[in-house]
């Protein structure tokens, strides 16, 4: 039950029903931004149509967030001191309703959500994880100060900002690539007669198979840290108690958002994964995507954990390199960039929104970030349709224009020499 | 620097699973599309038409292989379900089982 003087209007439960929002438009934005990872190669190909593609993945997404049953309570504790073991909010933070957890939450979720959509709009792949995690961090260094922030783990495990963060995701590509390079160099060279070329359309099967095993995977780790997000903060405000259980209606909403979000599609993504980089072939593509779902389900069960993202990508290049055809590398050194600048500058981002939110105070504080957050993502949206990518034109050749934005929505710009 | 070597470590690991499961699987299938055309007659036209007959022992080499797959993947949704449940998927009796997290 909750607390006898709960009512619609006092200002805790406001903050609350802000932060429950804001997470799950966070779980909305790594679901969309995150269907390249699955899908990109695939949709490329032409193994699946676009709008079947991101179909299919919503679905296995819905069906993954459905299989968490664990509770991925203790998701932030990697890197920042906002629990203790148990998942359980530190006492400090939970005075006046559990407000002061409530703004480092909400500005954490807000600068995750405007790195997410601003690599949208510039249709680089980077790492939803890391958002979620740098704008907490950012927040929670903010409220807490910086000895509140885990940089490194005690020399038993890999842990804080240097052991889940830095080192996992300088190593995770290398070794997506290393493995899709290996697949694909061997792919080819036992499939290379004029003959075999004609299976061609069964490798699609490959393909989609493990497409989909990185969807349902995808749903089950990542809806997991917003359902844990979010149970977070009902435990902060008293509306919930247990630290090994998701409210029901938690887990279907989380679950709906990630799945709206794939299907949406993060399109600038999936065009810059699928054609940016290399332009992918069937046999290429499944060594690919195999490489990503082995090396991602093989990183989770030997508690590695990796970001989807740098995999994904990691073993697009690997695979274009074992099969010797052209990489843009100037595509691949934006992404590096994008990849390195996530978690400082969501994290930068949820310290400048906590410390908006702070220095107004209470209720107008939260209701001025959030109402920041959809400004910003107004903004960025309106600046998406001026080059709109979308399923007509997401594998348009690449080269036809400079920045790989496809020729046919935007002829004012087509070079007239 | 403890932190570099545990990374090493996991990266490892990880690398040679992935090589096992991510380059190995993609390998198996392609043998598996070679073996549908092993001694076929080779009826393609210079356009690239046609199609290839296939012969017995290539498609039972095939099926065989695409078994083999389709066992890998569902390891693979074993240690998604896993990983939803709070459990952990243990190779200890080779025959890959779900146990409770260590």
């Amino acid at each position: 039950m909750t607390t006898p003087h709960w009512s619609l209007v006092d200002a805790p439960t406001v903050i609350l029903a802000l932060v429950i929002v804001t997470a799950l438009a966070f779980d909305f934005t790594n679901g969309f931004h995150d269907t390249a990872n699955a899908m990109a190669a695939s949709i490329s190909t032409g193994a699946l149509a676009p709008k079947v593609a991101v179909g299919l993945s919503a679905v296995l997404n819905l069906v993954g967030a459905f299989l968490s049953v664990e509770v991925a309570l203790t998701v932030s504790n990697a890197v920042i001191k906002l629990q203790d073991k148990s998942g359980a909010p530190r006492p400090e933070l939970l005075s006046d309703g559990g407000e002061a957890l409530l703004l480092i939450v909400l500005a954490g979720l807000v600068g995750g959500i405007v790195w997410n959509l601003l690599t949208w709009l510039l249709g680089l792949p980077s790492s939803s994880s890391h958002a979620l995690l740098g704008g907490l961090t950012g927040a929670g260094a903010a409220g807490l100060g910086l000895a509140g922030v885990k940089w490194t783990g005690d020399g038993t495990k890999l842990d804080g900002v240097v052991g889940k963060i830095l080192l996992p995701s300088l190593l995770s590509p290398v070794v997506a690539m290393a493995v899709a390079f290996v697949g694909c160099w061997l792919v080819h060279r036992i499939t290379n007669s004029v003959m075999d070329r004609l299976q061609e359309r069964y490798f699609r099967w490959g393909q989609i198979g493990s497409a989909s095993l990185v969807s349902i995977a995808h749903g089950t780790n990542d809806a997991q840290k917003t359902m844990g997000v979010m149970t977070l903060a009902l435990i902060a405000s008293g509306h919930w108690e247990r630290t090994d259980a998701v409210p029901v209606w938690v887990k279907i909403s989380a679950a709906l958002a990630i799945a709206a979000g794939t299907y949406i599609g993060g399109w600038r993504i999936i065009r810059t994964l699928g054609k940016g980089l290399v332009d992918i072939t069937p046999r290429q593509g499944l060594s690919s995507d195999g490489a990503t779902a082995a090396v991602l389900l093989a990183s989770s069960h030997l508690g590695f954990a990796l970001s989807t993202t740098h995999v994904a990508t990691g073993s697009v290049l690997g695979g274009g390199l074992g099969r010797g055809t052209h990489v843009r590398w100037s595509t691949a050194g934006r992404m590096v960039v994008a990849w390195a600048m996530t978690f400082p500058i969501a994290a930068g981002m949820g310290a400048l929104m906590w410390w908006v939110g702070h220095t107004l105070g209470g209720l107008p504080g939260a209701l001025l970030v959030f109402a920041i957050l959809c400004v910003a993502s107004f903004w960025m949206y309106r600046r998406s349709r001026a080059e709109h990518v979308g399923p007509h034109n997401v594998t348009d050749d690449w080269d036809r224009s400079k920045d790989g934005t496809p020729p046919s929505t935007t002829p004012t710009r087509t070079p007239t020499h | 620097m403890r932190s570099l070597e545990l990374a090493f470590q996991g990266a490892g690991k990880v690398l040679v699973a992935g090589l096992v499961f991510g380059a190995g699987l993609p390998v198996l299938y392609a043998l598996a599309m070679r073996a549908l055309t092993l001694g076929s007659t080779d009826t393609t036209t210079a356009d690239g038409s046609g199609r290839s007959q296939k012969t017995v022992l290539g498609r039972v080499l095939a099926g065989v292989l695409v078994l083999v797959v389709l066992g890998g993947i569902v390891l693979g949704l074993m240690l998604i379900v896993a990983s939803g449940f709070g459990k952990a998927v243990s190779f200890e009796h080779v025959v890959p089982t779900f146990v409770d997290k260590k």
